[in-house]
């Protein structure tokens, strides 16, 4: 099974890669594009069969390591 | 006095915070690896130095917090032990909860690495209660995530505290209220950014590092 865990800055917290990409996009003509966010996806396979279990346990990965729930907030994906 | 240095993979201040501490005491620290399960019951002092674990790898300091020996660090420290976390040693604190908030990015993108002037936010803590209230010093910065945030009810609850010891006079890297270093509630684990283990020699250009050692090492 695969799981894919989104983690980006939580709404309020100031993403200076962000602002960044989206002044880079200006500059490049897109001018459209009014704000960017940048994050991660970090994409797991698990063994086992169980989407229950396999959603809580990397549910408890992302609260230990991979996302700082101080500033950032996770999302997480299930592939069979 | 008994000290330790805790070694993480590249960490690049150990060697640094070493000296200090040996200058400060006379006796070379004990050099603790991360792999350790336990700090020795004489170290009276931590130093959690600055590097870049695990190659900055998720996030500075990430997967440093869940290294073997924090488990025991973060029990001593509960129980009292003084640890001061220097750079990426703040993140690491950071990321472990033993500290508020939270290291990001520089909000210019840039490394910065020069001297910073610090005003002493609270000259009563242990770690600079030999600082004059009113001084101004000079500490070396090098970082890329130094940009401290906290959100704002734990930036009121630690600047009501008197929590946060140090701060920028000339902001380098975005962070709320200009914050370089805090200390947690109980006032016996600090972390900041600026190094002050760059800063105990005249050779370094300035010694406005020492009396962060010597007051911390007084106060045990």
């Amino acid at each position: 099974m695969i799981a894919r865990v989104y983690v980006g800055l939580k709404p309020g917290v100031l993403d200076p890669q962000g602002r960044t990409i989206a002044h880079s996009l200006n500059d490049l003509g897109f001018d459209e594009v009014q704000d960017a966010k940048q994050g991660k996806v970090i994409e797991l396979t698990l063994s086992g069969d169980d989407r229950e279990a396999a959603e809580a346990r990397v549910k408890e990965m992302c609260e230990t390591l991979l996302a700082n729930t101080v500033i950032e907030s996770y999302r997480i994906e299930l592939d069979d | 006095m008994t000290t330790a240095v805790i070694v993480f993979p590249a960490s690049n201040c150990d060697r640094d915070a070493a000296m200090a501490l040996k200058a400060a005491t006379g006796k070379a620290p004990r050099m603790i690896w991360h792999k350790d399960t336990s700090i020795p019951d004489d170290v009276r002092f931590v130093v959690v130095p600055g590097g870049f674990s695990y190659g900055d790898y998720l996030r500075s300091g990430a997967i440093a917090a869940n290294s073997p020996i924090m488990r025991d660090l973060k029990r001593k420290a509960d129980g009292g032990l003084a640890v001061a976390g220097i750079c990426n040693g703040f993140q690491i604190l950071t990321e472990a909860g033993m500290l508020p908030g939270a290291l990001m990015r520089n909000m210019n993108q840039k490394f910065v690495c020069r001297v910073s002037r610090l005003r002493l936010a609270n000259a009563e803590t242990r770690f600079t209660r030999l600082y004059d209230a009113k001084n101004e010093i000079d500490i070396p910065v090098a970082h890329h995530d130094g940009n401290y945030f906290a959100d704002d009810e734990t930036l009121k609850r630690i600047e009501d505290n008197g929590q946060v010891v140090f701060r920028y006079s000339d902001n380098p890297n975005g962070s709320r209220n200009d914050i370089a270093g805090v200390v947690n509630k109980a006032g016996n684990v600090l972390g900041m950014m600026p190094h002050p283990e760059r800063a105990i020699n005249s050779l370094h250009g300035g010694t406005d590092g020492k009396l962060f050692f010597q007051s911390i090492l007084g106060s045990l």
